[in-house]
């Protein structure tokens, strides 16, 4: 087998999230390329968790609906996924919580079942380990050697390792081989989610502070930038609330460090006021935005693509931006980077957009296939005076011909540094001139042209599946890695913008040659990306849209392309 | 241009008291610069409002910020290059209304910042209305039939918060003033000078002042007992006696040190990416 699924299911506070880590990091091993796809309602104890672990021979960016192995914990994961089993599924399961009454016929002839508490009593070990003697039921059932086992439960759990180890043995020698898989080799690679890899891409930007409150699904990005922080020296913040947060990310930057902030719609709306500012005062930042299913609290740990036009226009007045949707990790971690550098070098926000699926599902991440962008340089003032008056000898807001004005910061020898949310001079005193208005808003105008003239040249458009098909699928952000499949299988063309804003209409109308039907697949009710290509003047046939804050699977999105794209 | 200051053209009411403020403040300024701090170390914060012009007026780093959120962006000047002084100038409303929530975190974190509140007890530069300080029945745009709400005492809720140094000036005494600002601006800590700025235009309380204020002598502001004592001794709303002076000074950790501290060695990026990436296999 080329590729195949396990669905590992029960309660949440049942270690399932854990335990599909566990599953991700022994395919890994094996030399699979993984998408761990995670199902977590918004609660902490109680309610069904799930976890479908994709192994590929190839990269994949995407689950699959039909799974080929399924673990349950309990009989609520059997009656919930029974639809998903393929022929001759595998079934791994407790046999202590679980009658063989639960399991449909199918299921019958490949299931081994191991008795977990009769297991946990023999090695007195605790409740928690029930996970391990899981997975070793599970390896024996689909054929993963033992040590491959031992290596990863020593490695992943240095807690009580010996422990974990022998009530894995015996799950292990009490299940019986159902299935043999392939082992690919060629080692593993590192499996990141979607906030691990924009964390290190800032990082590799430069990022020197971050600063975020607690909302998912953008919590992970705090959550791992805290832990980096003693390795890279950054500064990470848990303030008072959103709008605290951006603006001491705005305070950073003023004062020389590269800053980030991260959150999802709700949180964006306590930070647009700074966003503005951040527009204004010409300060650098970067807004890692995790959409998730609203409006309001909405669906908290489920999925949306709904705040593509609140991303694209939030903030009063008006201020050039970037707006980017990375599609997969390599994606994220590659255009994080550029996005910290287009905010330093053009002074201006730049908001990345991803949603609960790319953050939180995880992905092998595969060097080869991150996409090569070149790294900017900020414009630094070179200490030459700017005015024949020595206390004017910078100027933080000077007029220049592509409108960027050099960068000096608190603390430089010889440079006042005045940034200002009015209106504002060269030097960055306040004024209500009226020319002077005019001349700092062209200012940005140009800053934005001079932008564009750099990125244009990067590409902003990705184009997947048959590249010469008249028919046409465009999406954008997460769900472009169930497109792209959809594209191979179906032989369909698949178009990805990754910018937004400014929007690439010379890269889309290249991607577009030859296309006689587009439709345009999104997860939101509004068709926000078809709104804006069709405002932009491209035509689209035809709008799939899903907003049950679940993502496609391949199969779904494939069927429901095959019905509009004839 | 002269010494510390711009070619701005000042646009405050004649009388206003925040050319009091102006008027100790950059004397003070000069005077660390003059005694070893580089002028280029020092930034000025600025909310909105009338107190939010100053930053036009004083010729050093300055960061015009938005309204109740100078003290949120001061945490980040400060986080990010903990040689700077940084101070920020705020009314009672940005400052108590709309920018509670940062001053009682700040005070909380014990951020070494200090915070100059222009506190006159109404919102001048949008004509008038009621603030957080500002007294029941006091009738404005916003409340032509008196205003219902009581003010609460500031600095008794810094105090719990956890400022580490409070203060309270006024307007009328730049002597006063200049001594309040330099202790606060040198104290390790967050400090808050209370200043007691009278607007002249919509809420004139020059004469009340006049009558009650008084300069603290012979109180110990680091005995808790003391301070806390002065504190409570006017409410913000009744005829009682105003104490002038520094009220309370307590030492405290100050936060942002742990930064230095674990970014002494920082790890060449790509080195460190590399690690990462491998911990993640």
């Amino acid at each position: 087998m080329d590729s195949f699924s396990v669905l590992i299911g029960g309660k949440a506070g049942d270690g399932i999230t854990e335990a599909g880590s566990m599953i991700a990091h022994l395919l890994n091993e094996l030399g699979y390329r993984l998408y761990r796809h995670v199902d977590a309602p918004s609660l902490i104890r109680g309610g069904h968790n799930f976890v479908i672990v994709r192994a590929h021979k190839q990269r994949i960016s995407a689950h699959r609906d039909h799974i080929n192995v399924l673990v349950a914990l309990n009989e609520e994961t059997i009656r919930k996924h029974e639809w998903r089993l393929k022929q001759r599924p595998v079934t791994v399961f407790d046999s202590e919580t679980i009658t063989l009454d639960a399991l449909p016929a199918m299921a019958h002839p490949f299931r081994t079942g191991i008795p977990v508490k009769s297991i946990l009593a023999q090695e007195k070990a605790p409740p928690v380990m029930r996970n391990s003697a899981i997975l070793g039921a599970l390896c024996k059932a689909i054929s993963i050697p033992w040590p491959v086992l031992e290596g990863v439960i020593t490695r992943y759990q240095p807690k009580m390792t010996q422990l974990n180890l022998r009530v894995a043995r015996r799950g292990y020698d009490l299940a019986t081989e159902k299935l043999l898989i392939d082992l690919p080799g060629g080692g593993p690679v590192p499996v990141v989610g979607g906030l691990e890899a924009a964390g290190l891409g800032l990082i590799r930007g430069g990022l020197k502070a971050y600063a975020g409150y607690p909302m998912t699904p953008a919590s992970g990005l705090l959550h791992f930038l805290a832990r980096q922080a003693p390795r890279f020296a950054l500064k990470v913040v848990q303030p008072e609330g959103e709008i605290a947060a951006m603006m001491t990310a705005l305070g950073h930057a003023y004062a020389g460090e590269r800053a980030a902030v991260g959150t999802s719609g709700g949180g964006f709306c306590l930070m647009v006021e700074g966003l503005s500012l951040a527009g204004q005062a010409e300060l650098p930042i970067v807004v890692a935005l995790g959409q998730r299913a609203g409006p309001s609290t909405g669906l908290p740990t489920y999925t949306a693509q709904s705040d593509l036009r609140f991303a694209l226009s939030a903030g009063h007045g008006e201020f050039p931006r970037l707006v980017l949707a990375p599609a997969d990790v390599e994606q994220a971690y590659a255009w994080s980077t550029l996005a910290l550098d287009v905010a330093w070098k053009y002074q201006l926000p730049v908001i990345v957009l991803s949603d609960r699926t790319l953050n939180d599902d995880s992905q092998s991440f595969v060097a080869e296939a991150v996409p090569r962008l070149p790294r900017l340089a900020q414009v630094d003032w070179d200490g030459a005076a700017q005015d024949d008056d020595p206390e004017l000898a910078y100027k933080r807001y000077l007029q220049t011909e592509d409108g960027v004005s050099p960068l000096a910061f608190p603390g430089r020898e010889g440079a006042t540094v005045k940034a200002n949310t009015y209106t504002h001079d060269e030097s960055g005193i306040t004024t209500e001139d009226a020319e002077v208005t005019v001349q700092m808003q062209d200012k940005w105008a140009r800053k934005a042209d001079a932008m564009w003239q750099e990125l244009d040249a990067l590409p902003l458009v990705n184009v997947y599946g048959d590249p010469k098909s008249p028919r046409t699928l465009v999406t954008w952000g997460s769900p472009t890695g169930a497109a792209r499949e959809v594209g191979e299988l179906a032989g369909v063309r698949v178009v990805q913008p990754v910018v937004l804003s400014p929007f690439p209409t010379r890269q889309l109308e290249n991607a577009f040659a030859g296309s006689r039907q587009v439709a345009v697949a999104e997860l939101n009710a509004g068709a926000q990306l078809a709104d804006l290509l069709e405002s932009h003047g491209f035509d689209v046939d035809a709008t799939i849209n899903r907003y049950d804050g679940r993502p496609w699977a391949v199969g779904e999105l494939r069927q429901l392309v095959e019905e509009v794209l004839a | 241009m002269s010494a510390l200051g711009t070619y701005a053209a000042n646009t405050w009411c004649p009388g206003c008291g925040n050319f009091a403020v102006l008027n100790a403040v950059k004397p003070v300024i000069q005077e660390l610069i003059d005694e070893g701090t580089r002028r280029e170390d020092i930034v000025l914060v600025a909310d909105i409002g009338c107190n939010g012009k100053i930053v036009d007026y004083v010729g050093v780093n300055t960061f015009g910020s938005l309204h109740g959120r100078s003290v949120a962006s001061a945490m980040g000047i400060k986080l990010a290059n903990p040689a700077l002084k940084v101070i920020v100038h705020l009314g009672d409303g940005a400052a108590f209304a709309e920018g509670l929530e940062h001053i009682l975190f700040a005070a909380k974190r014990n951020l070494d910042i200090t915070v100059i509140v222009h506190d006159n007890g109404v919102y001048a530069l949008t004509v008038g209305q009621a603030g957080p300080e500002t007294p029941p029945g006091y009738r404005g745009r916003s409340t032509p039939y008196g205003s219902l709400e009581e003010p609460f005492n500031p600095l008794e809720l810094l105090y719990v918060a956890g400022a580490s140094y409070l203060a309270r000036g006024y307007t009328h005494g730049i002597p006063l003033l200049k001594r309040l600002y330099r202790e606060a601006i040198q104290h390790p800590g967050f400090a808050v000078v209370d200043t007691l700025q009278v607007c002249v235009t919509f809420r004139n309380l020059y004469k009340q002042y006049n009558e009650r204020v008084y300069e603290l002598e012979g109180h110990d502001p680091r005995d808790e007992a003391q301070a806390l004592a002065r504190i409570r001794e006017w409410d913000y709303r009744s005829d009682g006696p105003v104490a002038l002076g520094a009220l309370s000074v307590r030492e405290r950790p100050v936060y942002g040190a742990h930064f230095a501290e674990s970014g002494a060695q920082p790890v060449d990026v790509e080195v460190g990416l590399a690690e990462v990436f491998a911990s993640l296999t």
